[in-house]
C-alpha cells in the first residue's frame, strides 16, 4: 500500500522539463521529505503525485491504481494536499475551514451532515484546536494556520497527507510542534510527504528523504544514511558540515561567513 | 456534563447564524405587506387584507392592490434578492470581494438588448425578452473569450469589463441614432432602472426564472466555500473547478438577467447586500447566501418605497441605490478595515 510516482516528467513550458524521469515512493506509517534547492522540482513532484498536476510521461500509482483513472472525487478520498497557507480572502472560522476537508464524502449538491461536523470535532481533539475553533482563520499565527490546514487535511480522512513546505516560515518551536504532529499522524498509519528547504528538518523528523537537483534524484533513503556534506554540497552549491554525537548526526550545518 | 456544556456552545454558533437568516427572510414578507399601504393613495390595514384574502371593499382598490402594487412589490422583492445573492456568489466565485454580477457584462448587455428592442418599437413583453438574452450574450461572451485564453479567473475579469465596454458603447450608438423625442428618453430612463410599469405578465417569467437560479446556487452553496480557496486546494479537496466554477456563474447571471430584465440597471445592491449579510452571519456561504436573499429583497422593497412615494414624480431606483448606497459601502469597507478581518 503506497503511492508511488515512476519515471516522471513535468515540464511547464514544452521542453523545459523540471523533472527528468523522478522515481518516488510515498509508504504508509511514514514521513518522506522532498529536499533540494529552489527550482530544483519538489513543489512540483508534490502536485503531480496529488494529482493536481499530471506528469506527461510517467506515472503515479495509488495503492496499485493508476492515480490519472480516478475522478478528482475519489482521488480526494485517498490524498490530502496541505498548502503553506489558506488563501483566502474571506474570514472563515477555523471550525468551517476545517469542514471543507468534508468535501469529498460529500454529494456534488449536498450539504456537510452531523457525521461531517463529528469528524471536524475528532480532528479539532486530535490536534488540539478546540480553544481556537470559532477564530478566523486569518487571524491566527502561522503555527496555528499551519495546523488548521494539517486538521483540514486529517478531516479529509485520506491515508496520504502531502505538505508543501510545513515548516517553512515558523520560529523553531512552531517548526518543531507542526513536525512532531506530522510524525505522529504517520505512526498511525498514514503516509506522509513533505518538501523543506531545511536539511535538519529531514534528519530529525523523517524516515526517508528524497533529494532533488535539476529535477533528477541526486540522493534517496535514510537521511542519517545519504545527507553528507558532498552530496548537500552537489544540491545546494555551498558546504556543509555535520555535526553529532555517538548515536549519530543531529544537525546540519551551512558553512558560510557574512562578507 | 462538559461535554454537553461543550456541545451547547459548539451549536450556538450556527443557531445565532440560523435565527440571524430566519429573521432576514421574515422581514422582506412583513415590508412587503407594509409596502402594500403605501402610495399615491395611501390604504388602510383592513382594505389590504380584505383586498388580499376576500372581503368586502370596493373594486378599483382590490385591483390596485393585485394588479398594480402586489406585483410591483413582488418584482422588487426578487429582483433585490437576485441581485444580491448574484453578488455573493459571484464575489465567491472569483475570490473577490469587490466584485459583483455586472462584472461579466450582464447590465450592459441587458441595456443593449432593451436599448435595440424600443428602437424596433417592441413592447414590455418584448423589451424583458431582448433584455434577458442580450445579457445572458454578453456573459456567454465574456465566458466563451476567457475560456479561450485557459479560463482563469482574472482573464475572466479582464473578458468581462472588456464585454462591458463594448456593449455599453454599442448602447450610446443605438441611443445616437434613436429617435431624441421619444425612444431616447425611453433608453435613458430604462437604463437607470425602476419598477413602475411592472405587471404580473413580466413578474411571473422573472420568478420562474429565479426559481431556477436561486435554487441551484442553494444547493451549491457550501461548495462555494471551497471554490473560494486557491485553485490548487479545491481541485485537492476533489472538486471539478471549472465545471463547478462554469455553474454557478451560469445561475448567477440568469439571476441577474432576469432581475435586469425587470428593472432596468439598479446598481450596488449586488455589492453591497453581500457585505451587509457577511457582516451579520459570517463568510461561511451556507448562511450567507440565504442571508443575502433576504436582505435583498428587504432593501430593495424599501428603495422602491421611497422611489414612489418620496417625490410626486418617480425617482429612478438606480439614482437611489447610487445615492444611498455608495455612503453605506463606505461605513461598511471602513468597518471591516477596522477591523482587519477580509482585506488584506
Amino acid at each position: 500500500m503506497s503511492l508511488i510516482g515512476r519515471e516522471l516528467f513535468y515540464a511547464y513550458v514544452s521542453g523545459q522539463f523540471v523533472l527528468v524521469g523522478v522515481n518516488v515512493e510515498v509508504e504508509r506509517g511514514e514521513v518522506l521529505f522532498l529536499l533540494g534547492a529552489n527550482g530544483s522540482g519538489k513543489t512540483t513532484l508534490l502536485e503531480c503525485l496529488c494529482g493536481v498536476r499530471v506528469p506527461q510521461r510517467g506515472e503515479v500509482s495509488l495503492d496499485g491504481k493508476r492515480l490519472s483513472s480516478l475522478s478528482a472525487r475519489e482521488r480526494a478520498k485517498y490524498i490530502a494536499y496541505v498548502p503553506q497557507f489558506p488563501e483566502t480572502t474571506f474570514a472563515y472560522t477555523v471550525e468551517e475551514m476545517i469542514l471543507m476537508g468534508r468535501a469529498p464524502h460529500i454529494g456534488p449538491f449536498g450539504q456537510p451532515g452531523p457525521k461531517d461536523r463529528e469528524k471536524v470535532e475528532e480532528v479539532l481533539a486530535l490536534i488540539g484546536l478546540e480553544a481556537l475553533r470559532g477564530r478566523p482563520v486569518n487571524a491566527l499565527s502561522g503555527g496555528e494556520k499551519r495546523l488548521v490546514l494539517i486538521a483540514r487535511g486529517l478531516a479529509q480522512e485520506a491515508p496520504y497527507l502531502l505538505l508543501d513546505e510545513p515548516d517553512a516560515h515558523l520560529d523553531p518551536a512552531n517548526q518543531h510542534r507542526v513536525l512532531s504532529v506530522i510524525c505522529r499522524l504517520a505512526k498511525t498509519g498514514l503516509g506522509v510527504a513533505a518538501t523543506t528547504h531545511n536539511p535538519n528538518s529531514a534528519l530529525l523528523y523523517a524516515q526517508r528523504v528524497l533529494l532533488l537537483r535539476s529535477g533528477k534524484t541526486l540522493a534517496h533513503g535514510d537521511p542519517r544514511q545519504v545527507l553528507f556534506p558532498e552530496v548537500l554540497t552537489e544540491a545546494y552549491g555551498i558546504a556543509f558540515q555535520i555535526v553529532g554525537d555517538g548515536s549519530g548526526p543531529k544537525a546540519i550545518l551551512p558553512l558560510v561567513e557574512a562578507d | 456534563m462538559r461535554t454537553i456544556l461543550g456541545r451547547t456552545e459548539r451549536a450556538s454558533g450556527r443557531v445565532r447564524q440560523a435565527t440571524i437568516v430566519l429573521v432576514l427572510c421574515l422581514i422582506p414578507i412583513l415590508i412587503l405587506f407594509g409596502s402594500l399601504l403605501l402610495g399615491r393613495l395611501n390604504l388602510g390595514f383592513r382594505e389590504v387584507w380584505a383586498s388580499l384574502f376576500g372581503g368586502e371593499v370596493r373594486e378599483t382598490v382590490r385591483a390596485l392592490v393585485l394588479r398594480v402594487r402586489l406585483p410591483r412589490l413582488v418584482a422588487a422583492a426578487v429582483v433585490g434578492a437576485n441581485l444580491a445573492v448574484s453578488g455573493a456568489a459571484f464575489q465567491g466565485v472569483f475570490r473577490n470581494p469587490l466584485v459583483e454580477s455586472r462584472i461579466l457584462g450582464v447590465s450592459a448587455g441587458a441595456g443593449l438588448g432593451a436599448a435595440l428592442a424600443m428602437v424596433a418599437r417592441a413592447g414590455p413583453a418584448g423589451i424583458q425578452v431582448f433584455s434577458f438574452a442580450g445579457g445572458l450574450l454578453a456573459a456567454a461572451l465574456a465566458i466563451l473569450l476567457a475560456s479561450a485564453f485557459g479560463g482563469g479567473i482574472l482573464v475572466l475579469v479582464l473578458s468581462g469589463v472588456l464585454v462591458s465596454s463594448f456593449f455599453s458603447s454599442l448602447v450610446s450608438l443605438v441611443k445616437y441614432f434613436a429617435d431624441p423625442y421619444v425612444q431616447l428618453p425611453g433608453i435613458t430612463f430604462w437604463l437607470m432602472g425602476g419598477l413602475s410599469a411592472v405587471r404580473w405578465a413580466e413578474v411571473l417569467p422573472l420568478v420562474v426564472v429565479s426559481a431556477v437560479g436561486l435554487g441551484g446556487l442553494f444547493l451549491l452553496r457550501w461548495r462555494l466555500n471551497i471554490l473560494t480557496l486557491s485553485e490548487a486546494e479545491a481541485q485537492a479537496l476533489g472538486l471539478p473547478v471549472r465545471r463547478l466554477r462554469f455553474l454557478l456563474v451560469t445561475l448567477g447571471t440568469l439571476l441577474t438577467a432576469a432581475a435586469v430584465s425587470v428593472s432596468g440597471v439598479v446598481g450596488w445592491v449586488g455589492l453591497i447586500v453581500p457585505h451587509a449579510a457577511r457582516a451579520l452571519v459570517g463568510p461561511d456561504h451556507l448562511f450567507l447566501l440565504p442571508a443575502s436573499a433576504g436582505l435583498g429583497a428587504a432593501v430593495l422593497l424599501l428603495f422602491d418605497d421611497i422611489a414612489r412615494t418620496a417625490l410626486p414624480t418617480e425617482i429612478p431606483l438606480d439614482i437611489l441605490t447610487g445615492l444611498i448606497g455608495v455612503p453605506v459601502f463606505f461605513a461598511l469597507f471602513m468597518r471591516q478595515i477596522r477591523k482587519g478581518a477580509g482585506w488584506r
